[in-house]
């Protein structure tokens, strides 16, 4: 090694040293700052989910998993189990999803396409993500004194003539889990619209010019290689939007029927572990509000899942983006 | 390098641009160029930014009708046919006029779906397996991916992806390849092998380049067309067709002086 002497340090080097001045003051406070409250949040999520588990533990010893597999709703004998719950809940987000998704991702697509020009696709997709800001309550009195009404003839209409499917194998009433599902697609589907239509329009142009140029059409191009390339957002947006379904309260209570009954046809009245929550809990007695917050868990347990699916499918397809 | 003539005494023309000008809504980009390509040839286009060498270019494929406000007056033929006339279809343009863009762009999608994606939406009948093999040779890159093929194509690097986006123009099987400044986001190198790649594929394909690089042009291209820019009295700039000849003519002893100038390095 060739003997190096250290130059003595000049003047102009001194300034470059760190100067515990107001600026250096100012930005240690706010990283702490940022700090604390991104801390506050995982506490205030950790400490919810302890609380409720305190509470539930009366209903979680005394049934166990059993909870999950049991029909029974019993408060008089104080006897809990939330299968129909966890079935309608799951059914009625399937129901919103088959219906929201594609109606979503199509309106997405033509949003951010120049089918039409900017001046008419901005107020469009402004109004849908306004639809998100209209109270579940308001939603959930629409959806029995003007949806419901209007669905009766479509649901007789699919009564009769599909009716030898099971899906639609009763008489239909209004309050369903049909009902609930498309009512949970429309308050979804700006969830859906939006994600995905920021996640195509910020897409690099020349993915487009790239397909085009080898000579894709236009829908090609979109199909193969602009979903394709958002992938991750569209599946984030669609993971959102079945978190949202499965635990949106007040339009369920509403218009679910609240019945404790498995049925396989969609149109008879059932049950979602939040209209459950929301219709007992005022008049609970100490046991019953232990298994609704046992009940509670178990839908935050689900939506948990949820979300780490989506994390997942989503790192899975981003190493594959930019 | 000497450039080698055509053995023909008259190649056949493919592309024919008639007094053509190029607007980008009322702005006119180019003006009343006209020029012949010819097949096998490689036909390099310079001038200084902003003369309309890419407008030109994009206009080969019609890759302009991209760009909303984005028209040719005059006329633009391929084999003798308008490409601008109202029974010609676009899509099938592009199919038969491939291009590479200057900054390489393949999809986020594994290499064997990035070569193939042209074959795919072409409906071609043949061996997929097959054409990969043989687009990724002619591109110079099979050796390099051979093992590789099902990783994304962006975890190549910047040279291998050029590469990789000529395979792919090359797999859509193209009588033309259009490229805007292939090399310029590349190292000498990967410059050299494209170089290269562009002496192989004259054999099969008419080629048209847009370069900045004097030395490139004189090492690929057959003949050169170069571009100038004049300002107008409204004030903005407008491309025009100086002088087109045979590459060595051009280099060596153009007729204009503005080409002189430019080719010497003595411009603006
Ligand atoms: N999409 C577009 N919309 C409007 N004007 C454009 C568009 N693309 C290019 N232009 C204009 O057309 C003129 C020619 O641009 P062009 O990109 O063809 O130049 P160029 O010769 O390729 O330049 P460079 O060497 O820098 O790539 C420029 O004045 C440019 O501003
Ligand atoms: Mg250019």
């Amino acid at each position: 090694m060739a003997a190096t002497s250290t130059p003595p340090e000049s003047p102009e080097v001194a300034m470059i040293r760190v100067r515990r001045n107001l600026r250096y003051y100012l930005d240690q406070g706010f990283y702490y700052l940022t700090m604390a409250f991104a801390l506050a949040i995982a506490i205030t999520l950790v400490w919810i989910v302890i609380q409720i588990g305190l509470t539930a533990i009366p209903a979680i010893t005394q049934f166990g998993l059993g909870f999950l597999t049991s029909t029974t709703w019993d408060p008089v004998q104080n006897i809990y189990g939330i299968l129909p719950q966890i079935y309608g809940t799951l059914v009625s987000a399937i129901i919103a999803l088959v219906v929201a998704v594609p109606l979503g991702l199509g309106i997405a697509i033509f949003l951010s396409e120049d089918f039409l020009p900017t001046y008419v696709t901005t107020p469009i997709a402004f109004a849908i993500e306004l639809l998100a800001a209209i109270p579940s309550v308001v939603i959930g009195l629409w959806g029995i004194f003007i949806l419901i009404p209007f669905l009766r003839p479509f649901y007789t209409f699919v009564h009769r003539y599909l009716g030898w499917i099971p899906l639609f194998g009763t008489e239909p009433r209004g309050n369903s889990l049909l009902t609930l599902g498309l009512v949970l697609a429309f308050m979804i589907l700006p969830l859906i619209t939006s994600i995905s239509r920021q996640t195509l329009v910020s897409l690099p142009p020349y993915l487009r010019q790239g397909a085009m140029a080898l000579g894709a059409t236009r829908w090609e191009t979109i199909l193969r290689v602009l979903i394709p390339a958002g992938f991750s957002g569209i599946v984030g947006s669609i993971m959102l939007a079945l978190g949202r379904a499965m635990g949106e309260t007040m339009a369920a209570a509403m218009l679910v029927g609240n019945s404790n009954r498995i049925n396989i046809s969609l149109l008879e009245p059932g049950s979602t572990i939040a209209s459950l929550i929301a219709s007992q809990f005022g008049e609970a007695g100490r046991d019953q509000v232990a298994a609704l917050l046992y009940a509670g868990l178990v839908l935050m347990i689900l939506s948990l899942i949820v979300n780490i699916l989506a994390e997942i499918i989503i790192k899975k397809f981003q190493n594959v983006e930019r | 390098m000497i450039m080698t003539r055509n053995p023909q005494p008259t190649p056949k023309v493919v592309l024919q641009v008639q007094n053509a000008s190029i607007f980008y809504g009322s702005f006119r980009a180019v003006r009343d160029v006209t020029m012949d390509i010819y097949a096998n040839e490689v036909t390099a286009l310079i001038g200084p930014s902003g003369c309309g060498k890419s407008t030109l270019l994009r206009c080969f494929n019609r890759m302009n009708d991209l760009v909303p406000g984005a028209r040719v007056e005059g006329k633009i033929t391929y084999h003798g046919k308008d490409l601008y006339a109202r029974d010609v279809d676009p899509v099938e343009v592009r199919r038969r006029i491939g291009m590479v863009f200057q900054k390489p762009n393949p999809f986020p999608k594994s290499i064997y779906d990035n070569v193939v994606f042209g074959a795919r939406v072409n409906k071609y009948k043949g061996d997929f397996d097959e054409l990969l093999e043989t687009s990724l040779r002619q591109a110079a890159l099979w050796d390099e991916v051979k093992d590789k093929l099902q990783e994304s194509g962006l975890s190549l690097s910047g040279g291998q992806q050029q590469r990789l986006c000529i395979a792919r123009a090359i797999a859509t099987k193209p009588d033309v390849i259009l490229m805007d400044e292939p090399c310029s986001a590349l190292d000498p190198i990967s410059t050299l092998k494209i170089e290269e790649l562009i002496h192989e594929l004259k054999q099969n394909y008419t080629i048209v380049i847009v370069t900045h690089n004097m030395q490139q042009a004189t090492r690929v291209s057959d003949r050169t067309a170069f571009f100038n820019a004049e300002a107008t009295e409204q004030g903005n700039r407008v491309g025009y067709l100086v002088e087109y000849d045979h590459t060595s003519v051009i280099f060596n002893n153009p007729k204009q002086k503005a080409t002189m100038d430019y080719v010497s390095g003595r411009f603006g």
